[in-house]
């Protein structure tokens, strides 16, 4: 029994084969249903499972992308919870219906959310804020993360395309914010695109932030050559005074009909751009700028010493600060390596003017001097995150996976490669990844979300309009484990995880609560509704409680304008209430305690019935009144 | 029995030793703190209360739980079968119980002063009655809430009575009525009050019989 197989018996068994190799190719459909499940499956469900009643460990905020909103999920299970309304009208939560959100918007009735930032002290999370930028209008909101709602939306004057920002300095002085579409400056000026390279201009904008409001104002913007500045992360530690963006586009063309795709790659390297946001805010307070459009807009001459290029592979994506804030990754997308820049190399070069070339009164710094390592990590590398125990994660797009690496020290004269750690694939191509805690001082180094821009396949078919997918990662062993696949709609660009405990929300307006504005308009008992004319303005307090509406009537002449003060009296959690009028296009909701307004002209005569519209209790259906707008 | 009770009787007279004193002194300071304790509670637990609702009786006042919220939803809930919303201002309990109490601390450390047996007796049967009548009043509270219910009320109930003290379901709230800080402190009074004679009996009684 020497021989393992007799001939005879060879033709059958290559025959079975090859049907199973055919089964394999026509298959690989997932499987519907609760699969059987190995033991790595079992664990990976266990690792998510949350049981009902039970609260999951980490917020998960995805910006919205074109949706104009943040979504919110609890880490492990990735259970949706809540969208946050920020750029775009939201009828569930009446946001963009009431007087005070619809000003906000400022007539706009949609936004491109991009990377949402958390508030930090000392570099790490503090709960208070979170900030998101808007690409298409140039906006960046603020959100309190006491009541999870828009508190302050920034129109940044003279800017095309916020795409480089969020990101926050160590104790939340500055917002980044960047131009990624440079137009004619002050952006609204008209010049053709054939002077793009002279007429055009890129803006770099450090967006000051009150230390106890939360108040964003501009603080300063430097005008900088027609690139498309992209990225964007502030310093920590020894670079703490630092905000970085990464540029493409640095040959500073658009060729009309031949593709930038085509014209913005022709460059081996494009840049990072480094500016000192002291400097920059004390050339601003010396005067050294001149006031458009109300901002301190300052040249790079104006900032000597305090705005630096420093070459990176072209078309780069991420630019990325250590958590030790001693290395800054440079991922150029269309370059299989990612660039480890070493802080300390950086301030010695400038301290030495070791300059390749100077742009536009810009200096370069000398590539071979600021740059510690490249890294092969993959093809198409976007965007890194950290664990806080020497690696890091890079996104790789066109690979569509994510590569683990360690962070410097480094052997002298090494082979890169022997520091990529392992690479996990992801479905599929990845634009950003979200590690807990992953871009503050001290990341948790547990979960890592895997942002991919395509999911094709791995849900129930919804027809083209494919969502996005969102793929937890367990990070915390020695190797990567998959454990979860979550969607979203669109679309999820840059997302932050922070520890649950790091939150302290309030879920009811308390009436005595200090912290709250006091509205001048709130009542707290029905006898205090009141309905007053003053010529043709009409005035309503009103008030909500279960079940009933006050004033249950309201009376008023065709053509009158309207506003509805409306109080929601409940101190209680959960006791939302919705006011909506027919026909009138009226939809707010009030939660516990708290006072809205809505304003609207009566120019339909007739009888409209108002109802409350969150469901809040047995007799809730009862909840109504009528608006006779007479003829 | 006849032998005892003259005894007893005789004894009442005798002024207080100085172990009695001292537990008189003692009961009356442990009353002080029930002007700020609440004596009882009311504990309402449903499904969609996961917290459950609490109202706290002080000698004073009545609080909700949740920083006072509790109490404005109990009224809210107990709206819609048309009962009569629980305001501070219609009970004047609440104005004459703190004098009550008032008045046993201040016997007490007048007993304890100068007192004899006999006052001391007083104080316990005047104890007895207070308690008895505030129960009573208590009970008489909850069957007029429960019972004069407004027949316009949108949800129509059999009139009821809360429980005084226990558990009772209430339609779908577990109700669970119990005596909370305070009412142990009046029990520990109570306690002192009779310790306080049992001492001063025993060991003075000796000195009637030697007479």
């Amino acid at each position: 029994m020497k021989t393992l197989m007799k001939p005879y018996l060879i033709l059958p068994v290559l025959l079975a084969a090859f049907a199973l190799l055919l089964s394999t190719c026509e298959g690989q459909k997932p499987s519907r249903g609760r699969g059987a499940g190995g033991s790595a499956q079992s664990s990976a469900a266990l690792a998510t499972y949350v049981a009902p009643g039970d609260l999951d460990e980490y917020y998960l905020f995805y910006s919205g992308g074109h949706s104009g909103q943040i979504f919110v999920a609890g880490v492990p299970s990735m259970r949706h919870i809540a969208t946050i309304p920020i750029f775009t009208p939201y009828p569930g939560t009446g946001y963009g219906f009431d007087d005070e959100s619809k000003a906000m918007l400022g007539g706009y009735t949609w936004g491109d959310s991009h990377h949402p930032a958390l508030s930090e002290t000392d570099g790490d999370y503090n709960g208070r804020w979170m900030f998101i930028n808007e690409n298409a209008n140039s906006r960046v909101a603020r959100i309190d993360l006491k009541d999870f709602k828009t508190k302050q939306i920034l129109k940044i004057p003279n800017l095309s395309g916020n795409h480089g920002a969020t990101f926050v300095t160590e104790n939340t002085e500055y917002i980044t914010s960047a131009t990624r579409m440079s137009t004619p400056f002050p952006s609204g000026t008209y010049a053709d695109v054939t002077k793009y390279a002279t007429d055009y201009k890129g803006v770099l904008v450090g967006i000051k932030v009150d230390p106890e409001s939360g108040e964003m104002a501009v603080g300063w913007e430097i005008v900088v050559p027609p690139f498309d500045y992209d990225l964007g992360d502030a310093g920590k530690g020894p670079s703490a005074d630092w905000m970085f963006w990464s540029c493409y586009n640095s040959e500073r063309e658009f060729i009309e009909g031949a593709k930038l795709e085509v014209t913005a790659s022709q460059k081996d390297k494009d840049y990072v751009v480094m500016v000192n946001w002291r400097k920059a805010a004390a050339a601003a307070k010396a005067g050294k700028g001149r006031k458009v459009n109300g901002v301190d807009v300052l040249l790079p001459a104006d900032v000597e010493g305090g705005i630096f290029y420093m070459e990176l592979a072209k078309s780069p994506h991420g630019v990325d600060v250590t958590p030790d804030g001693r290395y800054i990754i440079g991922s150029g997308k269309l370059s299989p390596t990612t660039t480890v820049f070493e802080f300390a190399k950086i301030e010695k070069a400038i301290a030495d003017k070791d300059f390749s070339e100077v742009v536009d009164d810009i200096p370069v710094l000398t590539y071979n001097s600021v740059r510690l390592a490249e890294i092969p990590v993959g093809l198409g590398p976007l965007h890194t995150q950290f664990d806080g125990k020497g690696h890091a994660y890079t996104s790789l797009f066109v690979e569509s996976a994510v590569a683990k690496w360690k962070l410097p020290p480094y052997d002298e004269g090494a082979d890169m490669s022997q520091y990529i750690v392992e690479k996990i694939p992801v479905a599929y191509n990845i634009g950003h990844l979200c590690a807990a805690e992953g871009d503050s001082k001290t990341p948790d180094g547990n979960y890592l979300v895997a942002l991919n821009k395509l999911s094709k396949g791995r849900h129930l078919s919804v027809g083209p309009s494919i969502p996005e997918s969102a793929q937890l990662i367990d990070i915390g062993g020695d190797n990567m484990k998959l454990l979860y696949d979550a969607f979203t709609e669109p679309e999820p660009h840059y997302a932050q995880m922070i520890k649950a405990d790091k939150i302290n929300t309030v879920e009811v307006y308390k009436k005595d609560d200090p912290y709250w504005p006091k509205s001048p308009h709130a009542i707290w008992t029905p006898e205090e509704t009141e309905i007053t004319r003053r010529g043709n303005r009409v005035t309503v307090k009103m008030l909500t409680v279960r079940s009933f509406i006050a004033p249950d009537v309201i009376r008023v002449q065709k053509g009158d304008k309207v506003t509805l003060h409306v109080t929601n009296i409940e101190q209680t959690r959960d006791e939302l209430h919705g006011l909506a009028i027919n026909e009138y296009n009226v939809n707010i909701v009030i939660d516990p305690g708290e006072t809205k307004s809505v304003t609207f002209t009566a120019d339909k005569a007739g009888v409209y019935a108002y109802y409350c519209t969150n469901f809040c209790s047995a007799l809730h259906q009862e909840m109504q009144g009528y608006m006779l707008v007479q003829p | 029995m006849q032998q005892t009770l003259e005894s007893f009787n005789k004894s009442l007279n005798l002024s207080l030793t100085v172990k009695s004193r001292l537990l008189l002194l003692v009961a009356a300071l442990a009353l002080v703190p029930t002007f700020f304790m609440p004596v009882w509670h009311l504990n309402f637990g449903a499904q969609q209360y996961p917290e459950g609702l609490t109202m706290f009786i002080y000698p004073s006042e009545m609080v909700g739980g949740d920083d006072g919220n509790d109490l404005n939803e109990i009224n809210i809930l107990n709206h819609y079968i048309g009962m009569d919303e629980l305001r501070e201002e219609d009970f004047n309990e609440f104005k004459w119980i703190p004098l009550v109490i008032g008045l046993m601390i201040v016997l007490s450390l007048r007993a304890s002063a100068i007192g004899t047996l006999s006052s001391l007796v007083d104080i316990i049967v005047f104890t007895i009655y207070f308690a008895g009548f505030a129960m009573w009043r208590f009970w008489f509270m909850l069957y007029n809430y429960g019972h004069n219910l407004d027949p316009k009320a949108a949800v129509q109930v059999e009139p009821f009575t809360p429980p005084v003290f226990g558990t009772k379901m209430v339609g779908q709230f577990t109700v669970g009525s119990y005596p909370s800080a305070g009412a142990y402190l009046f029990v520990l009074f109570g306690a002192l009050l009779i310790a306080g004679i049992y001492f001063t009996y025993k060991e003075r009684r000796n000195e009637l019989a030697a007479n």
